[in-house]
Order: C-alpha cells, then structure tokens, then sequence
C-alpha cells in the first residue's frame, strides 16, 4: 500500500498480512505512518495505490458489510460531553445490525459506576474504556485500536491492557498501533516497527529482539581521557568476547552483550587500562526500544 | 428494549434532542430571548394617546388661545427665554405677537412642530372669531393587525426560525468533526443520510414547541392576530425552517473549525437580518435591490407568515414565498450533500 498527503509520503510500499486470532502491533515514532496505515485497513483512507483486503473482502464493494463486522477506536474521539455513557452505547449499538447488550459492553469496559454518568465528568482511562466499549458494542470479529493508551497514566494504561488481554482471550483478531514499545511487548503475538512510512522490522517480540544478536544491553559512561581526542577506544570493547555492537548517544555509551556475567568484569578492566572512571553503569534485557534504535539509531519517543 | 429504540435514526434525534435540551445558553436563545425581544419592542411601540404638543406663546392673550385646543400645552414666555426652549426642543413652537399680527417659531423639518403649528394656527383663529366653512366629525380607528406589534411579530419569528435552526445544526455538525466524533461515527455502518435527517427530525419537534410558545405569548399579551389558516401557518413554520435547514448543512458542509463556521454563518446570515424586513417593510429598499430581496428566504418566509397571520392569506396566493423557500431547502440540500466532509 502506498499514501501521499500533499508532497509527504505517509505510507511508502507497505505490504503485511494479519492472521485470524493474533494480536498484531504496529509499533513506531510518531509520523512514522501508523495511524494513516490502520486508517486504510479501517476503510476511513483510501490509499493511492495497493489493496486492503479485510476479512476476505475489499473496501470498495463491501464496505457496509465490513463496517457491521469490525471495531474501531480512533485517536483522539472525543464523545459528546453532555451524554452519558449509556446513551453514547446505545447510539452506537443502534448502528449494528448484531451485537452484545448495551451492559454487557459497560461490563467488559468495566464502567458500571459510570453508566449514568455524563461523559464531561470521566477520567482519560474511563473515556478510553467508553471509546473501547464502542468499538465492541457490535461484537467484531476483528478489532483496530489506535494509539489506545497514548496519554493515560500507567495505572489507567495497565488497566486497559488486561481489557485488551481479555479480548484476546476470547480470540478475536486485534490490530493495535502504539508508540510504546512495553505495550507491543507486552500486548502483541507480532510486531511490525514501523519508520518513516515502511516497515523495517517483522515478527514476534523474541524474533525482533534476536536481530539484535544479544539478550542484554549495557549502558555506561566514563569521566578521565583516554585517546589524546577524549574518546573510549572502541576497538578494545567490541574485542571483548560476547559484545555485538557498540555506539555512542549523548556521551552514554551502549553495548549489546550476549553473556552479560562474563563481559561486565571485562569492560570494567578496559576502561580501567585506559585510566577511566564510571560515571553510570546500568544493564537492563533487550527491548523492542533497543531493536528500533539498532536499526535507525534513533530513540522511538524522539519527535 | 423495543424495537424503536434499536433504530439507529431513533437513537440519532434523541441524541440530538438530549444535546440540545442540556445546553441551557440554546434554551435562552431560542425560546426566552425572542419573547424577550417581543416584550421590548411592545413596549417601545405601544399604542399610545396622541401626544399633546408643547407650545409657548410671548403674551397671555395668545397662551390661552393655544390652551384651548385639547391637543396643545402652551406656556408664557418672553421672546430669548422662548428661543432657548425651542433651541432644547421643550417646546415645539413659539407664537410670537407682533404688531401686525402673530408669528411662528419653528422647525418645519420636524414633523411634530408641524403638527404644532397647525394647531396652534386654528386655535388662535378660532380665538380670534374663525368660523369652520364645512361641518366634520372624527370616526377613530385602532384596529388590531395594523399595529407595530403586529407587523414585528411574523418577522421576529421568521428571525427565530433560522437563527435556530442554522446556529443548532451548523455548531453540532462542525463540532462534531472538529471532535473526530463524525469520522468514528462515519467508521460504523451508520447510514449517513440518518445523520443529516436526525438534525431535521429533532428541529421539527424543537420547531413545534417554539413557536408555539412564541406564538402563544405573542397571541396573549398582545393579541396579534391570526387571520389565515393555522395548519397552512404551520406548514408554512417547517417549510422556513427547513430551507434553513437546508442553507445551515450547505454553510456546516466544509467548514472544519466552529471559528470558521461562525464567521461563514454571519456572512449567510447578516444581508438577511438587514434587507429581508424583521423590524420594517423590505419594500423600503430601492426598486433596483428588490429582486434580491425578494429571493432571500428570510424575506420569502416573513412576507409569506405576514400574509398568513395578518392579511389571511392562503397558500396559492403565498406560492411564489413558498416556491423560494423549497428551492432553498433543495438545492443547499443536494449541494451539501455532495460536498459534505465526512472526517
């Protein structure tokens, strides 16, 4: 698939296939095409070249019957304030020909207390989980949720991810984008990271971190010189048994390290050889946030 | 649940319905403010007695002339003093005795000196010994229908007719997409033509409890009038306010931004509130602007609820009122329709 807005070139040569039952997460910065991609799968974009093809039908001859049989949480819906939740459900249960009850879908939403409440007087996770129940109100068997927990606090964030978690569950198919990398980990059988309108990586959360080469990622920085322009001689690092790769951002160096209990006594005895200080020295498991900044030496939260 | 309230344009216009009727500034707009303005305009243009005029004159002789006639006050004063009071319009003309006979100070650019000066004149002739050449008698007519209130009245309702409607469908459509709510709404299998038709739906239940108590009130307090058919007037109520309808989802159709709207729905709005005759007869303007006049909806709806309410005029002789305001329903209607941003 492929988009341009205007002279920018949202979507560039996007090709993926979801299967029936999985969670699958769009994963990447913000502007990297995420929403424009899901808006095309949710037949809201049409793109300029490629097909979309959503439960074995297109969106140019069975759009009605799609839309009967998808849910859809969009970023940044904001619910008429002076309804209740109860209203905004069944307004929205009115649209689909099947479905489950108006409070089986605040149930599973977990908004009982607020049923009667005006959607002004919700918090940002309530209003989500009201944005969610939406999206369930038809009973889909294939679910679209963008950027479902970008601005929530993380107690509201892990709440609506055993939501998610349930959903799961009960088997229904799950297309999420997220700028998270803890939720693609946590939430998705399958990632596709996502950068600059194509994807660069596919594949399960292990499968991606094993690109990498290494299960562990070492963090450090040093006070002292070392070469006559100040640098840390890499050389001497990387020809350290088990180290994969090395680069520096901002003075912080990071090492990816395959035998962490071996190598960790190893750079401390190179850097010492060249008369430097640790200043900060932290470890930490291999992340989706280390597989995007391994291929694009960017961070994923910068703008 | 029942069967009706599974019905997505059921459940459309009782959104509609619930929104509006939670917005108390809409409540004020639309009932209170146009009753308000009713009451205001009734009392500045009550039906008063004809004024008495106030004149003075430089000698007593002269004064009790004037006093004689019930329709003057007259005072004594001397010449500069009666200058004075001309000059800050306390009196409207000085008589002034001269010695060849009486002269008369006034404005004659002022309608009301004048008339002064009419009175005055016949009452110091009469005073003097005139005699009337032709007997005639007064026959005093105050008739209800030919009074201010009444002409007002069908143009403060066609005012309030598409205020609301426009102002409440162009806000809820543009706020709608300026909140993504239409785009998720557009997402469903929502039929969109339910969308556009739960706006109607929901103005013509909010239509017949208007101008009922619109109306009624005007119809109590001042007792206008009624002289044409009420099921023709009412026809006449929702045709206005649906070709406003009409021009409201065309002025709603593009715009993303309530700003953007607001200043799209003055330009739509504001011709109309000066050239289509609320407060006094469009036939005022020059015959060279009539034509346009004469096209504006607003113009159509209140010449036709005039010639319903106060002349008892039926539909074939309003036809050529109602055939402008079906084309305006129409044709904003089928435009918007097709330029309509749905995201």
């Amino acid at each position: 698939m492929r988009k341009t807005y205007a002279d920018v070139v949202a979507v560039d040569g996007l090709d993926l296939e979801v299967a029936r039952g999985e969670c699958f997460g769009l994963l990447g910065p913000n502007g990297a095409g995420k929403t424009t991609t899901i808006e095309m799968c949710e037949g809201l974009t049409a793109p300029d070249a490629g097909t979309v093809t959503v439960l074995g039908m297109n969106w140019r001859d069975d759009a009605n019957e799609l839309r009967q049989r998808i849910g859809i949480q969009l970023q940044e819906t904001q619910f008429p304030d002076k309804l209740t939740v109860e209203e905004t459900l069944r307004l929205f249960r009115s649209f689909y020909r099947r479905g489950i009850s108006v409070d089986e879908s605040i149930r599973t939403a977990q908004l009982e207390e607020k049923r009667s409440a005006r959607i002004g007087g919700l918090s940002g996770g309530q209003k989500q989980r009201l944005a969610m129940a939406c999206a369930l109100v038809s009973d889909p068997e294939l679910l679209f949720l963008d950027e479902p927990t970008t601005g929530l606090d993380p107690q509201a964030r892990r709440h609506l991810w055993d939501l998610v978690d349930q959903l799961k569950q009960a088997g229904r198919t799950i297309i999420l984008t997220t700028h998270y990398m803890e939720e693609a980990e946590r939430l998705c059988d399958r990632v596709a990271i996502m950068d600059h309108g194509s994807i660069i990586a596919l594949g399960t959360t292990s499968q991606l971190i094993a690109t990498i080469g290494a299960e562990h990622i070492v963090e450090f920085a040093v006070t002292g010189h070392a070469t006559p322009d100040g640098q840390v001689d890499a050389a001497l690092l990387k020809a350290i048994p088990g180290i994969q790769s090395h680069r520096v951002d901002a003075g912080l160096h990071q090492l990816s390290v395959s035998e962490l209990h071996t190598a960790v006594p190893r750079i401390f005895a190179v850097l010492a050889g060249q008369g430097l200080h640790l200043s900060e020295l932290r470890t930490h498991s291999a992340s989706l946030e280390d597989v995007f900044v391994g291929l694009t030496g960017r961070n994923l939260r910068d703008e | 649940m029942s069967r009706l309230s599974e019905n997505s344009l059921f459940q459309l216009t009782l959104v509609r319905f619930l929104l509006l009727l939670r917005e108390p500034e809409a409540i004020f707009w639309i009932f209170i403010f146009p009753i308000l303005l009713a009451i205001g305009l009734g009392i500045a243009f009550r039906n008063r007695p004809p004024d008495v005029l106030q004149v003075a004159a430089t000698t007593p002789q002269l004064t009790q002339a004037l006093a004689a006639d019930k329709g003057l006050t007259a005072a004594t004063m001397d010449e500069a003093a009666g200058a004075h009071a001309l000059a800050t319009g306390n009196i409207l003309l000085l008589a002034i005795q001269k010695p060849e006979g009486v002269a008369y100070e006034y404005d004659d650019t002022n309608p009301d000196a004048r008339t002064a000066r009419l009175l005055a004149d016949r009452a110091i002739q009469i005073a003097a010994g005139r005699k009337e050449q032709v007997s005639v008698e007064n026959q005093l007519v105050h008739e209800k229908g030919s009074r201010y209130i009444d002409f007002v009245v069908p143009g403060l309702l066609g005012m309030n007719l598409m205020g609301s409607a426009m102002w409440g469908l162009c806000f809820a459509v543009v706020e709608a997409r300026q909140k993504k709510l239409l785009k998720r709404m557009v997402a469903s299998p929502m039929p969109r033509w339910e969308y556009l038709a739960s706006f109607l739906l929901s103005r013509m239940v909010m239509l017949a409890i208007e101008v009922v108590a619109f109306l009624g009130f005007a119809r109590l307090v001042f007792g206008v009038p009624f002289r044409g058919s009420l099921w023709q007037l009412a026809f006449l109520c929702v045709l206005t306010s649906l070709s406003f309808c009409g021009l409201g989802v065309l002025v709603a159709s593009r715009a993303r931004t309530i700003e953007a709207a607001s200043g799209l729905m003055n330009l739509v709005m504001l011709p109309m509130w000066i050239l289509s005759g609320i407060f006094f007869s469009a036939s005022r303007f020059p015959a060279v602007v009539q034509p346009l006049v004469r096209a504006l909806p607003l113009t159509a709806a209140i010449d036709a609820l005039r010639g319903n309410m106060l002349q008892g005029a039926n539909l074939a002789q309003l036809a050529a009122q109602v055939a402008i305001l079906l084309a305006w329903f129409a044709v904003p209607f089928a435009v918007s329709l097709r330029i309509f941003r749905w995201r």
